[in-house]
């Protein structure tokens, strides 16, 4: 844990001579950045995952897709909820490491998961769905949520709020259209599945550790 | 004017070249266009990319086979040649599991397509028709051996055939897949794969396939850029075994332009790819990628 008070300390100058509103702005964009690129990973893995149960055929990305914009969908509900009054930076952080907690039992359990589903529903339409909704929804739910409370964190009044939420669709839809790009065309190339998504974990896991991190920086330089 | 005239009769030399096309349709999964020419009627999947004719039958009524793949496919008769329960994973034109069905007339056959529209017109073009033996499920090949192992349920001969010209299903060419094929097949049963023989993805095949079945018999004809996968649970047949087999069921293939007789020499064990690649698996399948490569 050196590291982290290192880090700590760093962000602690560069607090004192940067603005804090500055650094914590820089932050918050590539954090979503980040999210933006995790969710499509997933999703583009998505489909593979579920093959060797539900097999190939377009029902089985039908599924997929629906969950995760579902997903999205409830997220962004629940985060605009939350950044409602007094947002705060940690709930922030937890987001990310709660996303990447929630996607875990991708890596881990996905046999355990759709092993069951498989044996009792035979329509691979309502299998693949039922098999989306447990191992997508929610981790997909809590990363929806980091989109509207990054914007509530960036926006300091109402004339520039439409900028910076264009701002931050635009970081984090490109981050989605890189990820979604990385996984289908190199990563599955290079790497297994499970390592691409652990990858997506640890990834997630440190974003919401740097921002936690900054986040008792700031703190300290108050 | 004698330019034009010649541009003419030139033309009209050609038309019997022309492909005349005689059904369109797009299914879900790819464009569906059958063709009619020089005597062959062809059915082919996404013409626009340009693809190659995944089926052709003679319009004269016979019932030889067209392609040198198709009737390579029989050679699964040299390891299994009294098939009684038979599954074929891809329909196509449906030529395969009605030469088995004249050929075995009291083998029950399970087909495996995956796009309802591709068996309307294997039935509608191709003189296909199911029978109480005969049927075809519309299902993905995965699922459906999946749950045939469920159901503890045996096939002594497997047809994998599901590779269109450009597509590889990646979850039907990996390790586990080929596992739950072992899990249907019986203890005298074949496996025959018709797949390709290009490039750095014949290795990562062919040491999938090893992987999961040790040994296996490579088939292959100059003549035809397929080759055909043999294998099964136990050891393979000695060549002179082959030959008898083959010489025994010639007389029935002749009919459909099988030159069986040939085949038994042409298989062969070796191992002609690279071993070292990496076996294809659920966690590792780029196999469209790799085909690219």
């Amino acid at each position: 844990m050196k590291w982290l008070n290192r880090l700590a300390f760093s962000f602690q100058r560069a607090n004192n001579k940067l603005n804090s509103n500055r650094l914590q702005k820089k932050i918050v964009i590539s954090a979503a950045f980040v999210s933006g690129f995790c969710i499509m990973a997933i999703e583009m893995l998505g489909a593979r995952i579920m093959s060797p149960y539900f097999g190939g055929s377009l029902s089985v990305w039908g599924s997929v897709l629906t969950v995760f914009m579902l997903a999205l969908s409830c997220g962004y509900l629940i985060g605009g909820r939350l950044s409602e009054g007094q947002p705060d930076i940690k709930t922030f952080a937890f987001f990310f490491m709660a996303a990447a907690l929630a996607s875990l039992p991708i890596v881990f359990f996905a046999d355990g998961i759709m092993r069951p589903i498989f044996m009792a529903i035979e329509d691979p339409r309502y299998g693949s769905l039922t098999a989306s909704v447990f191992l997508f929804f929610m981790p997909t739910t809590i990363l929806g949520m980091i989109s509207p409370y990054s914007i509530r964190l960036l926006v300091e009044h109402e004339d520039h709020s439409g900028k910076m939420a264009g701002q931050l669709f635009f970081v984090s839809t490109f981050g989605s259209a890189l990820g979604t790009l990385g996984t289908a065309f190199y990563f599955v190339l290079w790497f297994d599945v499970n390592k691409i998504l652990l990858g997506t974990i640890i990834a997630l896991l440190f974003v919401g550790i740097i921002i936690f991190t900054f986040d008792i920086a700031a703190r300290r330089s108050r | 004017m004698k330019q034009i005239l010649i541009l003419f009769c030139g033309l009209a030399l050609l038309t019997p070249l022309y492909a005349k096309t005689i059904h369109e349709e797009r299914s879900i999964y790819r464009d569906i266009t059958v063709t009619e020419r020089l005597g062959r009627r062809c059915l082919l999947f996404n013409v626009h990319r340009g693809d190659r004719n995944q089926t052709c039958i003679f319009t004269d009524g016979s019932s030889r086979l067209v392609f040198d793949y198709t009737k390579m496919s029989f050679a699964g008769l040299l390891l299994k040649p009294d098939p009684e329960r038979i599954l074929i994973a891809g329909l196509g034109g449906g030529t395969i599991p009605l030469v088995l069905s004249e050929l075995f007339p009291g083998a029950s056959i399970d087909v495996i397509e995956i796009d309802e529209s591709v068996a309307r017109v294997a039935e509608d073009f191709f003189s296909f028709e199911e029978t109480d033996l005969m049927r075809v499920h519309i299902n993905d090949a995965r699922m459906f051996i999946k749950r045939a192992a469920l159901k503890e349920e045996k096939y002594d001969y497997i047809v994998l055939d599901a590779f269109s010209g450009d597509y590889i299903p990646e979850h039907m060419l990996t390790q586990e897949f080929l596992e739950e094929v072992k899990q249907v097949l019986t203890p005298d049963g074949v496996v025959v794969a018709n797949t390709f023989s290009t490039s750095r993805f014949y290795d990562h095949e062919s040491v999938t396939y090893q992987r999961v079945f040790g040994e296996l018999y490579n088939f292959k004809l100059p003549t035809s850029g397929n080759r055909i996968i043999l294998t099964q649970l136990k050891s393979l047949p000695k060549l002179e075994l082959m030959t008898d087999r083959a010489a025994q069921l010639a007389p029935k293939l002749d009919k459909y332009g099988i030159p069986f007789l040939r085949y038994p020499g042409k298989v062969s064990s070796q191992v002609d790819w690279d071993m070292s690649r990496r076996v294809l698996t659920d966690q590792y399948s780029p196999s469209n990628l790799l085909r690219d490569n």
